[in-house]
C-alpha cells in the first residue's frame, strides 16, 4: 500500500476515533464519578430522576430512602457501572429536588426531571401519596418508574404499565399483625384501629379491618385523624371508653410517635399495640418507655435471612450485596445505621439494575418487558410484579416483617423481629408490661 | 360513654387554660394598644423553638426554661412594637394590620428557612395523675397551673400596680391619660410586650405536650381569635373563661362525632357570637 493509501487508513481510523468521542462527550451531559470505565469499552450515563423530602413532616423517612439509593448509585459506579452484552457500560447519575413533603410540588417537579434533566428512569417519592402524584408523570411520558416507600395498592389499579412497586402493598401491612394477635392470645375479640386520613393510612386500615372482621374480630373503635394533627387525647378517651385488646393503626412518624407517646401518657394499657411507619425507625425510642412493647411492620430489618441460597430454593435470581453486608456499608457510608427505607432505597436500584441487566439494554421498552419478567431475591427480599391489566406493577412477592421494641439485658430499648416464626429473633412480649 | 364525656371535658378545660392565656395576650393587645397583633402566632411558634432549644441544647428542665422564653417574649414584643407597630398605632386599623402581619411574614419566612417545615418536639415526661378513671399527663397538670399563676399575677398587676392603672388608663382614655401625665408610649409598648409574653408562655407551655413547626402557630392564633371575641374584647379574665369553653366544647365535639368537625363547630360559634352578642359573653368594661 502506497503513503497516501496508508495515511487515509489513518486519518480515517483517527477520524472514527474522533467521532467515537465525540459521542461520548454528546452522549453525557456530565461525567460520571471516577471518570471513564476501566477496560475502555463505550460508556453511557443514565440520569435517575426523583425528589427527596428535604423539608415538611417526611423528612425523616425520605432522607434514609435517598440515602439508600444513592448509596446504590455510588456503589455501581465505582463498579465501574453495569456491564451491557455489548460491552457498554452504563453508569447512574442521580438527580433530586426537595418536594418539601407536599403532593402539589411532585407533578411540577417530576415533569421538570424528565423534560429539563432528561431523567431516563424515575424513583418514586417517598409515601404513597407522592409517589401516586408521580406515578401520573411517569406514565405520562412513558419512563419506567420504580415505586419505593410507597405501598398504597391503589396506585397500581388505575391501569399504568409503565409503573413498578418494590414494597409489599397496604393490603398486608397489618394483617399480619391480627395474625400475630391470633397466635398469642386466642381469647382477644377486640380491636381498635386509629389511623391517619391519608391515602396509605386508610388503604392499610381498611385491609385490615375486612380481614380482622373475617376472622371474627370486633372492631369497637375505626377512627381517622387528619394528617398533621398533635392532640390525640379525645381518640385515647374513645379506645379507653371501648376497652379493646389490642389497639392498631397509626400513620407516618410524626404522627404515630405523638400517638405512641400519648397512649402511654394518659396510662392506657392496651395488650398489644401495632402501629405504622414508626416502630421500626430507630428514632421511635426517644418517646422512652410509650415504645416498650409497640409491634411495627417492617419492610425489612437487619436480621432478615435473605440469602443467595434462599433465592435458589424460591426460584428467583440473587442480585447485589449480602444482608450484612448491606447494613455495614451502609453504616461506614452515612454513620447511622439502616432503616427499611434505607433498604427500599437501595433495593429499587438493584431492581433497575436487575431489569437492565436482564434486558441487555436501557431502552424504555425493553427494560419494561425485562421488569415484566422479574423474579430475583435481593437483601431486601423477593421481588415479582403483578402483570395483569387490572394491577400492573403491584409487588406480589415481598412480605412485611413485625418488629417489636423489649428491654434487653441491660434494660435498654431494642427492637427484635418477633413475626414471622421463621426469621424472628425473640418471642413476641405479651401483654405489654 | 360518660366515662369517655368526663375524660374529654377534663382534657379538654386543661388545655382550655393554656388557650386563654394565649387568648389574653392578644385581648390585652387589642384592648390597651387598640391593634389587632396578626404576629401573635408567630411569636408563640417562636416561643416553642426557644424552649425546644433551651431545653435541648442547654439541658435545662422545661419547667425552669419557660420564664427565660417568657422574657424572651415580652422583650420581642416590645421591639417589634418600637420598630414596626408605633408609626401606625393612631393610623386607620389596616395599617397596623398590614403591620403586624408584615411582622408574622418575615418571622414565618425566616424561621422556615433556618428550621424548616419538619417536625420538633421536646422529649419531656411528667408523668401521669391517675382519679378514678381519668388519667391526666403531668405536663397538662403543671400548664394548668402555670395558666392559673400567670393569670393571677396579671390581675395583681393590672389591678394593684401603679403601672397597671396606667395601662388600664390608657386603654380606657388614650388622651385623658396623656394628659394625666402617663407616658402612653411606654405604656403601649409595655402592653404590646405582655401581650406577646402571654403568647410566648402559652406557646412554651404548648411545646410540652405536642411537637410543632413554626406554622403551628397559626392554629392557636385562629383558635386565640375566637376566644377574645367569645370573652369581650379587652377583657383577660373572659379570654381566660373563653378558653376554657373553647377548650371544653373542642374535648365534647369528639365524644360525639369525628375530629374533622371540630373547626367547623368552633368557628360557627364564633359567627353566632359575632350575630348575638358581639361584645362577648363577658363584655369588658368601658
Amino acid at each position: 500500500m502506497g503513503t497516501i493509501g496508508l495515511l487515509r487508513r489513518v486519518s480515517g481510523i483517527g477520524l472514527l476515533a474522533a467521532a467515537l468521542v465525540g459521542c461520548q462527550a454528546g452522549a453525557s451531559p456530565s461525567t460520571p464519578p471516577g471518570g471513564s470505565p476501566p477496560g475502555g469499552g463505550p460508556a453511557k450515563t443514565i440520569v435517575i430522576g426523583f425528589t427527596t423530602s428535604q423539608t415538611g413532616s417526611l423528612n425523616v423517612e425520605s432522607t434514609r430512602q435517598q440515602h439508600g439509593l444513592q448509596l446504590w448509585v455510588d456503589d455501581v459506579n465505582k463498579a465501574g457501572g453495569i456491564k451491557l452484552s455489548d460491552g457498554t457500560a452504563i453508569t447512574f447519575q442521580a438527580k433530586t429536588y426537595d418536594d418539601e413533603s407536599k403532593a402539589d410540588r411532585i407533578q411540577e417537579l417530576y415533569t421538570k426531571l424528565v423534560n429539563e434533566d432528561k431523567a431516563d428512569f424515575l424513583i418514586s417519592p417517598y409515601s404513597s401519596g407522592l409517589a401516586d402524584a408521580s406515578a401520573v408523570i411517569a406514565e405520562q411520558y412513558g419512563k419506567v418508574m420504580i415505586t419505593t416507600g410507597a405501598a398504597s395498592d391503589g396506585t397500581y389499579k388505575k391501569g399504568y404499565s409503565h409503573v413498578y412497586q418494590a414494597y409489599t402493598p397496604a393490603s398486608h401491612y397489618l394483617t399480619g399483625a391480627a395474625d400475630l394477635l391470633a397466635k398469642l392470645d386466642g381469647s382477644a375479640k377486640k380491636i381498635a384501629i386509629v389511623h391517619e386520613n391519608d391515602k396509605f393510612s386508610s388503604d392499610v386500615a381498611k385491609a385490615l379491618t375486612d380481614y380482622a372482621t373475617q376472622k371474627a374480630y370486633q372492631i369497637v373503635v375505626n377512627e381517622g385523624y387528619d394528617s398533621g394533627a398533635t392532640d390525640f387525647a379525645s381518640f385515647v378517651n374513645k379506645i379507653a371508653a371501648a376497652s379493646p385488646d389490642a389497639v392498631m393503626g397509626g400513620g407516618h412518624f410524626a404522627d404515630t410517635s405523638t400517638f405512641a407517646k400519648q397512649l402511654h401518657e394518659k396510662g392506657l394499657k392496651p395488650k398489644m399495640v401495632a402501629l405504622l411507619v414508626a416502630p421500626p425507625e430507630p428514632k421511635f425510642a426517644d418517646i422512652g418507655n410509650a415504645a416498650l412493647g409497640v409491634v411495627g411492620p417492617s419492610q425489612w430489618e437487619p436480621t432478615v435471612k435473605f440469602s443467595e441460597e434462599a433465592a435458589k430454593s424460591a426460584g428467583a435470581t440473587w442480585l447485589g450485596p449480602k444482608v450484612d453486608e448491606f447494613v455495614s456499608h451502609y453504616k461506614a457510608a452515612y454513620n447511622e445505621d439502616p432503616s427499611y427505607h434505607s433498604a427500599g432505597g437501595y433495593a429499587a436500584g438493584l431492581i433497575l439494575q436487575a431489569a437492565i441487566q436482564a434486558a441487555s439494554s436501557t431502552d424504555t421498552d425493553k427494560v419494561k418487558a425485562a421488569m415484566d419478567g422479574l423474579n430475583a431475591m435481593t437483601f431486601f427480599g423477593l421481588t415479582k410484579f403483578d402483570t395483569s391489566a387490572a394491577a400492573h406493577g403491584l409487588q406480589v412477592a415481598h412480605e412485611m416483617v413485625y418488629i417489636q421494641w423489649q428491654k434487653d439485658s441491660s434494660g435498654k430499648l431494642a427492637k427484635q423481629v418477633v413475626w414471622p416464626d421463621v426469621t424472628k429473633t425473640a418471642e413476641a412480649v405479651y401483654p405489654i408490661p | 360513654m360518660l366515662t369517655q364525656f368526663a375524660a374529654s371535658l377534663v382534657d379538654g378545660l386543661l388545655i382550655g387554660f393554656v388557650y386563654g392565656v394565649a387568648a389574653m395576650g392578644l385581648t390585652l393587645i387589642w384592648g390597651v394598644v387598640k391593634i389587632i397583633n396578626l404576629a401573635h402566632g408567630a411569636i408563640l411558634a417562636l416561643a416553642m423553638f426557644g424552649l425546644y432549644f433551651l431545653a435541648s441544647w442547654a439541658g435545662l428542665n422545661p419547667y425552669v426554661a419557660l420564664p427565660l422564653v417568657a422574657i424572651g417574649g415580652l422583650l420581642a414584643g416590645y421591639g417589634i412594637y418600637v420598630v414596626a407597630v408605633q408609626r401606625v398605632v393612631n393610623a386607620p386599623p389596616l395599617s397596623s394590620l398590614l403591620a403586624t402581619f408584615a411582622v408574622n411574614m418575615m418571622i414565618i419566612g425566616t424561621a422556615t428557612t433556618i428550621f424548616t417545615t419538619s417536625p420538633y418536639s421536646v422529649t419531656f415526661d411528667a408523668g401521669r395523675v391517675s382519679a378514678g378513671f381519668i388519667t391526666v399527663p403531668g405536663t397538662r397538670i403543671v400548664a394548668t397551673v402555670a395558666a392559673i399563676i400567670v393569670t393571677g399575677a396579671l390581675y395583681v398587676f393590672l389591678y394593684r400596680s401603679r403601672t397597671g392603672k396606667a395601662i388600664r388608663a390608657v386603654a380606657n382614655n388614650r388622651d385623658a391619660a396623656e394628659l394625666m401625665g402617663i407616658p402612653s408610649g411606654r405604656i403601649l409598648a409595655l402592653s404590646f410586650g405582655l401581650g406577646t409574653m402571654l403568647a410566648a408562655v402559652a406557646g412554651g407551655l404548648i411545646a410540652t405536650f405536642f411537637p410543632f413547626t413554626i406554622l403551628s402557630g397559626d392554629a392557636y392564633q385562629l383558635k386565640s381569635f375566637v376566644i377574645v371575641v367569645l370573652g369581650g374584647l379587652g377583657n383577660p379574665l373572659g379570654a381566660l373563661a373563653g378558653g376554657l369553653i373553647l377548650g371544653s366544647l373542642e374535648g365534647l365535639v369528639q365524644v360525639f362525632t369525628s375530629a374533622s368537625w371540630v373547626p367547623v363547630i368552633e368557628f360557627g360559634l364564633f359567627v353566632i357570637i359575632l350575630l348575638v352578642r358581639p361584645n362577648g359573653i363577658f363584655p369588658g368594661r368601658r
